[in-house]
């Protein structure tokens, strides 16, 4: 469904993203993690039309999307959210989510209509009248759920959804995102929230430093020794191997 | 505040603007009323952009200025019908807006860079139409010719000769007009889908691009309307005064005064700037009641006590007087609730 060919980005000699390359199949749950400043937004950035590209493609239901702008992408049904949220802060949460919904529906009633059916499916339907801004951060977190699910996405790309919630929310979020994938949405997503990526993903991409370093299940992925160093470490790998060799003798 | 309330509220406002005047003898307070709407419709051109789309312009003057000029000039060199000219001062004005707009939002230029680059167009057409005398009279003007016929009042649209009613109460009565199609205009705005995406801009604008708006086409609309809406104050101004001049189309006067309206009276409503023109007129008129007498005739006095007075405003009711008069209300039905 996506397929992204040897991506590169850089800002002022510092690449950002390099040569990365990955392919989201219809109808799983794929992850991409990653230590901070991997280059893991900026790749969703690159993906989504908000930063173009300096070099490689992006092909999304086999069309070519690079260079396009985001809006138009959102139209073709691939949306992102943001992972420093960004509500419309003196609107309700209604209001929010019905300015995503005309996206498809140019009529006003119509849009409130389905703002209040898209706020059932993540759980807010009870702050409906409520101001987006004064909602907490695991509201927000919602409504940027909703805000993207209400303009029809057949791709959603979710920049780290479960940062700053605790362990109930997380669990009610993941919930949240396998119905939304049951109910055939694609979704890519950044987290780090291992436990969640761990029960919701079906293929995970790592990226150190902008470039893929390691891609696979993500119970194998995470236990490469490569993976284990980017976050860890030079020679970390090998010090847990030990460690877990003392323990064993 | 419920939509009925609210409803009620616009009937009782419209009936009492509509025939205030003819309980009104002092041709004095006929002409406050009059200037009163008058700002009031330049305040909503501000605040179709600004104050829903979040694009603050210093330099709304160059809408209001090209709408008069075109009013003025198309009758002055070829003759034409005022009724006819001013579609052409409307959408002329909406070009302008146009290209004010694709020059600044094709580039991003947001929040004090669209004010400045607004505001250096605007000073810009305040050269222009001093520098080419021979299109727009440069400094000196263009004076319109008076009618003096009463039969021919309505198709010159000029009111000086015409019957008594119309001589008193025309010009009231045509800013009422314009007040009332262009308020209508941004009501029905803000019930609609691009009134929605507008909002979502000045909100915030990654956000809504990244939901599907087309941030650059919804902000040329804005601008677009917003000129237009502020040309049609133009064309009002041309036919009541007959004359226009760089300094009354394109100085700083205008574009200050329809902000200010739109500000204090509320940006982003659509009573707002009704508002917020009747409390800066009648803020004025008290200036001059009280400061006349004691600090003497000094121009200026009163810009003085509408900048303290802004400060104010935006220090401590941000919402403005229609967001303070929700604020209000609201207290006081929730109160006979309780």
């Amino acid at each position: 469904m996506l397929e992204v060919r040897s991506i590169s980005k850089s800002f002022g000699g510092l690449a950002a993203v390099s040569e990365a390359t990955l392919t989201v199949p219809q109808g799983k749950i794929i992850s991409l993690i990653g230590p901070n400043g991997a280059g893991k937004t900026t790749l969703f950035a690159l993906i989504s039309g908000f930063l173009k590209p300096d070099q490689g493609s992006v092909t999304f239901n086999g069309l070519g999307i690079t260079n396009q702008r985001p809006h138009r992408i959102c139209q073709q049904g691939l949306v992102r959210t943001f992972q420093v949220v960004k509500p419309f802060a003196n609107l309700t949460v209604r209001e929010n989510i019905a300015v995503a919904a005309h996206t498809r529906i140019a009529k006003r009633a119509l849009a409130l209509d389905k703002a209040a059916e898209v706020a059932a499916r993540v759980g807010l339907e009870g702050a409906l009248e409520q101001s987006a801004g004064a909602l907490t951060i695991a509201g927000r977190k919602r409504l940027e759920l909703a805000r993207a699910l209400a303009t029809e996405p057949k791709l959603l790309l979710l920049d780290e959804v479960m940062a700053g919630l605790n362990a109930t929310e997380i669990h009610e979020i993941v919930d949240i995102i396998r119905s939304i994938r049951d109910a055939g949405v694609t979704i890519f997503l950044i987290e780090h929230v291992m436990q969640a990526v761990m029960s919701l993903s079906d293929y995970t991409y790592v990226l150190n430093h902008g470039a893929m370093i390691a891609d696979g299940e993500p119970r194998a992925v995470t236990s490469s020794p490569q993976v284990i160093e980017a976050y860890l470490g030079h020679g970390a790998a090998e010090r847990i191997a030990a460690m877990a060799g003392k323990f064993d003798a | 505040m419920s939509d009925r309330a609210r409803l009620m509220g616009w009937l009782i406002l419209i009936a009492v603007l509509a025939i205030a005047p003819l309980f009104i003898t002092s041709g004095r307070w006929i002409g406050f009323l009059e200037m009163t709407l008058f700002i009031a419709v330049l305040g909503q051109g501000w605040n179709i952009l600004g104050g829903y789309g979040g694009q603050y312009s210093f330099g709304h003057a160059v809408f209001f200025g090209t709408g008069a000029y075109i009013q003025a000039l198309l009758q002055f060199k070829f003759g034409w019908s005022p009724w006819i000219t001013l579609w052409f001062a409307v959408s002329g004005a909406a070009l302008v807006g146009a290209f004010v707009g694709y020059l600044s939002f094709r580039y991003g230029l947001k929040g004090s860079y669209f004010a400045l680059i607004t505001l250096a167009f605007a000073e810009a057409f305040h050269v222009l139409s001093r520098s080419f005398p021979s299109i727009t009279e440069g400094g000196r003007g263009v004076q319109l010719a008076l009618n003096q016929d009463p039969v021919q009042a309505i198709s010159t649209f000029q009111f000086n000769f015409a019957g008594p009613f119309l001589k008193a109460y025309g010009f009231y009565y045509t800013i009422f007009a314009i007040l009332l199609l262009t308020y209508w205009v941004t009501w029905w705005m803000e019930r609609s889908r691009f009134g929605a995406q507008l909002v979502a801009i000045r909100e915030n604008e990654d956000a809504a691009e990244a939901l599907g708006i087309n941030t650059f086409r919804v902000k040329m609309g804005a601008i677009c309307l917003s000129a237009a809406v502020t040309a049609s104050a133009g064309v009002y101004y041309v036919q009541k005064y007959l004359f226009i001049e760089p300094g009354i189309a394109y100085g700083p006067t205008k574009s200050v005064e329809a902000l200010f309206a739109a500000i204090i009276g509320g940006v982003g409503t659509v009573l707002g700037p009704l508002l917020g023109s009747f409390f800066i007129h009648g803020v004025g008129e008290i200036a001059k009641e009280i400061i006349g007498p004691v600090f003497g005739d000094r121009p200026g006095v009163d810009l003085i006590l509408f900048g303290l007075i802004l400060i104010f405003v935006l220090a401590f009711v941000p919402r403005g007087l229609a967001g303070l008069l929700e604020a209000l209300w609201k207290r006081k039905v929730g109160g006979r609730n309780a």
